[in-house]
């Protein structure tokens, strides 16, 4: 039953295969086998976990039972948890337990979910690689001497290791399609205001978005109608009714017109990694759909506009870390700003320090205009690429990440060779839009991801076309062996 | 050489909403400590903002009352810094498109003489926390109550020449944002507080001088004090050949005088960017007229219409139209007794000297306007004198019943009967003897003496126009 | 642009950062070259193009109903603290 994903889950509680307590139970007892090789999660909630699995089958037992009553997940350590521990994978927040849950997490609640844990991540959900995490590195199922890719890693880990059947995201820069990619999962990225921010732990408020990581798109598809949707205490997030995503998730793909960033084929794409993605797009071709060679301008310089933008929102909002209300405090301040500084400077890691760092500088006086503001400018002409490249094309398509995984601590030193991981995947944060990675081949062993991005709130359709490509291939079944 | 003062001020108004600018957390004023302030307020992760509509509503009330352009899209932006007070390490704030832009006020100088003073813009923003230093002896204690309650800045562009002028200004905006009811205004518990930018010039002089600004001054009177020892320090500072330090500076009622807060002045660079959790705020058509259409007469055309609609000296108008319940009050006195004069001396008199020894406002005063009116119709219809006026004013303010009925239960109706008068006055002339002598020998003054005796004898009741007109005939025979 | 030493220990100051001598050297080596990067940017007229500051800039502010909705969570939010006493969060002395 740990080989089932969300959709099947489904199926076999509903169906009686077998009951939320055992397969909680043997989830459970695979986490504790397998986690300390692979440092997946930070927390483990076995006691509640079973007791809300014990609850989740007394429902049924009434006859109450929802699709999701009693199927386990993770959440990513960047969601607030009330009761339990929520620390962003930083020091900062080891001790932190939040009053609160975050909306995504409620939600799942209300639907009848059981949290197995919570997922570890890049601290603050600031890098590419899960090894900046104050709990250590998380290493990839398919080679532990790989990165999962980040800051997701902690959620790709877990479910690629089948420590978890999905797990609940967060992607400002890429941090769900490159862990998606590298741990050979499905995930996506929803449109900016899809799903409520609230009580995720903010990097860059504007680029931030929750999303999920599985191994289908059904299963995506199920967890996205269950976490999408308008939140009142969310201003950023949007008012518009939510499809059921799993209604048109089988429809035909013909007349699909995808379009292929000759930027995104250009320069710096393994070729490995090239062909993968050019037999994936065959069979979409095969599948009916046309391709279509466009141009995303200034894709160029989405990582610089990016690495000015979300440093700067970061620096304001880790502000607030001051030891003063909660979290991370040093011993025997002297004064007020040896309170601060020292409380942040040993609070913090070495890249979230970085970050702020330049956010500060970014955005002080005489910088503004050269990097903010002309971030912001850049930002616009990014956005503009998409919505010229969207007149001609339904969706667009490219790999998520230029190469497969990569060795631990092979980027650490280089945050400029660290940053531009995510250059595939970047701009379409910038740009708002919606995003997915899929499984779509391998190379030497390792999976290979396939982006595809959409127009705004056009999730129903990336999940379409994922699906369709997953009935017609098998890429996104393979497995790493624990 | 002749100095003039260029003085501009910041005014923060706290904006009488029931909940803060961004969380659903009461304002009230005076609550324990940390006991209205929320996750949000507390700046715990994940926490969002979501913007009060109603003070939305109040800035716009002001600004359509200062005849200010309407910002249609204003923006919230980040204002970053560092203190306890502060728990998410920024304020926001407005700074590029605030909700109110250009508007102005009209202030009345003692010479009777006005003034339009120019309001450069004002925007929401959140107040911060309370820092305690005095509880405890090596820490600072943090009370969160107030952080995050909604404040409106208003900024005065550098129009206001010496310090009555500015303490006219804020008695001004107080008085409106008081008819606006967008805040309680009370100086005294922080809701309406101020700073000054001050600097000198020589007369003549086109170009500004250097400036200081002056933080946190919390009464008129301060302000004032504070402009005008600030002032001073420049003058002497620049005749002495020196020059001003652009600084902040802090006043010290008990010594009265500014001084340096140098601390404050340390790398400020407030990295000022758009709040990202929130979006621009809209305004349309619609919004802005139905907040139109709710706000009251002002005082300005209150005072207009004072002295058309009831023949008030612009002095009397102006200072009734000033405060919204004592306009109130007085229009209803007015057009109850029919005398908008009689009312207007007695609503800026009597009734005005009694609240402020009981320390009341109007609008809990034990006299209502209707009673009021019921005195001031005595004496309209001669029931009463003036003077005896006055003991009834204060034995209704005792609460002893209205103006008739205390009248009647202390027989205080005034004589009016002429035979009765007479009758007193005959008695009297008739004990003064000597007196009545010289006042027929020329010594018109003594007449005043047997007015008096007449008036004591009838225990002040009898009408004195009556009074002097019978003497004046039985004394000429 | 790049960034001097003395930038860093400003920027540090301004983001309440305690950096070591070490961290210092780093930093300002790592943000160099992260500086250079974004400077590709600088290559872009972009004279006349409005800054995007969200990427739904057609999207408007909500406003909440001015109702309280928030009670009394004191003693909840005050066990957070790392020093907190008579329902006050502490910092060390601020000398005003």
């Amino acid at each position: 039953m740990l080989n089932q994903g969300l959709t099947e889950i489904s199926r076999a509680l509903t169906r009686g295969d077998y009951t939320s307590a055992e397969l909680t139970a043997a989830y459970l007892e695979r986490i504790e086998q397998h986690n300390s090789g692979l440092n997946a999660y930070i927390t483990i909630t076995g006691e509640q976990a079973l007791s809300q699995a014990n609850a989740a089958d007394a429902l049924r037992a009434s006859g109450n039972a929802g699709p999701f009553t009693g199927v386990p997940l993770a959440h990513k350590d960047i969601f607030c948890t009330t009761g339990i521990r929520t620390s962003c994978g930083s020091r900062m927040l080891d001790n932190f337990i939040a009053p609160y849950n975050a909306t995504v997490v409620e939600k799942f609640n209300q639907a009848g979910a059981v949290m197995l844990g919570k997922t570890n991540m890049d601290e603050f959900a600031m890098g590419s690689s899960n090894e900046t995490s104050w709990y250590g590195p998380v290493r990839n199922p398919w080679n532990r001497e790989l990165v999962p890719g980040g800051s997701s890693g902690g959620s790709a880990a877990a479910v690629a290791a089948h420590l978890c059947p999905a797990a609940t995201a967060t992607d400002t820069g890429g941090s769900i399609r490159q862990p998606a990619s590298f741990c050979g999962l499905t995930g996506i990225k929803p449109t900016y205001g899809r799903v409520s921010r609230w009580g995720m732990i903010a990097f860059a408020s504007s680029l931030d978005q929750a999303g999920v990581l599985t191994r289908s798109a059904e299963d995506a598809a199920l967890m996205m109608n269950v976490m999408s949707g308008f939140d009142p205490k969310d201003s950023t997030s949007v008012e518009l009714p939510v499809p059921d995503y799993l209604a048109d998730i089988d429809k035909p793909l013909q007349g699909l017109r995808i379009g292929l960033p000759s930027q995104h084929f250009a320069e710096g794409l393994g070729k490995d990694v090239e062909l993968q993605i050019r037999a994936a797009l065959a069979e979409f071709e095969k599948m009916g759909a046309t391709l279509k060679e466009i141009s995303l301008d200034n894709s160029h310089l989405s990582v610089s506009a990016y690495y000015v933008i979300a440093p700067a929102e970061a620096s304001a909002n880790l502000s607030r870390y001051d030891g003063v209300r909660y979290g991370y405090r040093c011993n025997n301040p002297v004064d007020l700003e040896d309170l601060y500084k020292r409380s942040r400077a040993e609070g913090f890691g070495a890249e979230v320090k970085r970050r702020i760092m330049v956010g500060t500088y970014a955005l002080s006086a005489g910088y503004y205009d050269a990097y903010y503001k002309k971030a912001q400018q850049i930002r616009r002409l990014i956005k503009e690429d998409f919505m010229r490249a969207f007149a001609e094309v339904d969706v667009i398509m490219g790999p998520t990440s230029p190469h497969t995984a990569f060795a631990l601590g092979s980027k650490t030193k280089d945050p400029v060779k660290m940053y531009l991981e995510d250059i595939y995947t970047i701009a379409v944060n910038l740009a708002g839009l919606p995003g997915m990675s899929i499984p779509a081949g391998m190379v030497d062993g390792l999976p290979v991801g396939l982006q595809i991005v959409g127009r705004d709130f056009d999730e129903t359709r990336l999940l379409n076309i994922a699906h369709r490509f997953q009935q017609a291939t098998d890429w996104h079944t393979r497995t790493p062996g624990v | 050489m002749a100095w003039e003062t260029v003085i501009g001020l910041e005014v923060h108004v706290q904006l009488a909403t029931a909940s803060k600018l961004f969380s659903g957390s009461s304002t009230r004023f005076g609550a324990e400590p940390n006991t209205q302030a929320n996750i949000f307020d507390l700046a715990l992760p994940g926490t969002l903002p979501v913007l009060n509509g109603e003070a939305l509503r109040m800035a716009v009330r002001f600004g359509l009352a200062i005849g200010a352009e309407i910002g249609r899209t204003s923006v919230f932006d980040r204002k970053n810094y560092f203190y306890p007070d502060l728990p998410k390490g920024y304020q926001t704030s407005q700074l590029e498109f605030p909700v109110v832009g250009k508007g102005s006020l009209v202030i009345a100088l003692e010479d009777g003489s006005t003034r339009t003073i120019g309001i450069t813009r004002a925007h929401m923003e959140e107040d911060a926390g309370k820092s305690l230093h005095e509880e405890f002896t090596k820490e600072t204690g943090i009370d969160l109550n107030r952080a995050g309650t909604p404040l409106l800045e208003i900024v005065s562009e550098p129009e206001l020449r010496t310090a009555k002028e500015a303490v006219a200004y804020l008695k001004k905006l107080h008085s409106l944002i008081l008819y606006l009811g967008i805040s309680d205004g009370n100086m005294a518990q922080g809701s309406m507080r101020c700073d000054a930018n001050v600097s000198v010039r020589q007369v003549g002089d086109t170009e500004f001088g250097t400036r200081t600004e002056i933080k946190n001054i919390n009464s008129f009177r301060f302000v004032e004090k504070a402009i005008t020892i600030e002032a001073q320090r420049q003058i002497e500072i620049l005749e002495d050949g020196g020059r001003i330090i652009q600084e902040t500076r802090l006043y010290d009622s008990d010594k009265n005088e500014t001084r340096s807060m140098r601390s404050k002045e340390v790398a400020n660079d407030y990295r000022y960017f758009r709040e990202p959790d929130l979006l621009p705020v809209v305004i349309d058509e619609a919004f802005i007229e139905e907040i139109r259409a709710s706000l009251p007469e002002l005082p300005d055309v209150k005072a207009l219409r004072f002295q058309s609609d009831y023949s008030l000296s612009e002095y009397d108008a102006t200072v009734l139209a000033a405060d919204r319940d004592t306009a109130d009050f007085f229009e209803a006195v007015a057009k109850d007794c029919e005398d908008a004069k009689l009312s207007a001396n007695w609503v800026m008199g009597d009734l005005q000297a009694a609240l402020n020894k009981l320390e009341i406002s109007i609008t809990a005063s034990t006299v209502s306007s209707a009673a009021l009116a019921g005195l001031i119709k005595r004496i309209k219809d001669n029931t009463i004198s003036s003077k005896i006026a006055k003991t009834v004013f204060e034995a209704m303010l005792n609460g002893e019943g209205t103006a008739d009925e205390i009248i009647a239960a202390k027989g205080l109706k005034q004589v009016t009967d002429t035979g009765a008068i007479e009758k007193i006055i005959d008695s009297v002339l008739a004990n003064s003897q000597a007196q009545v002598e010289q006042y027929r020998s020329g010594q018109e003054k003594v007449f005043g003496y047997f007015v008096g005796q007449v008036m004591k004898e009838s225990r002040g009741k009898a009408n004195p126009a009556q009074v002097n007109e019978i003497l004046k005939r039985k004394l000429g025979n | 642009m790049a960034i001097s030493q003395k930038d860093i220990e400003t920027v540090a100051h301004l983001a309440r950062l305690h950096l070591s001598e070490n961290e210092e050297q780093e930093v300002l080596g790592s943000i160099n070259s992260i500086l250079a990067m974004i400077d590709q940017m600088q290559a872009v007229d972009t004279t006349n193009v409005e800054p995007l500051a969200h990427a739904n800039d057609a999207a408007r502010q909500r406003l909440r109903e001015d109702v309280v909705t928030e009670t009394n969570q004191r003693d909840n939010l005050l066990k957070l603290a790392p020093s907190a006493e008579n329902g006050l969060f502490l910092v060390p002395k601020v000398i005003e």
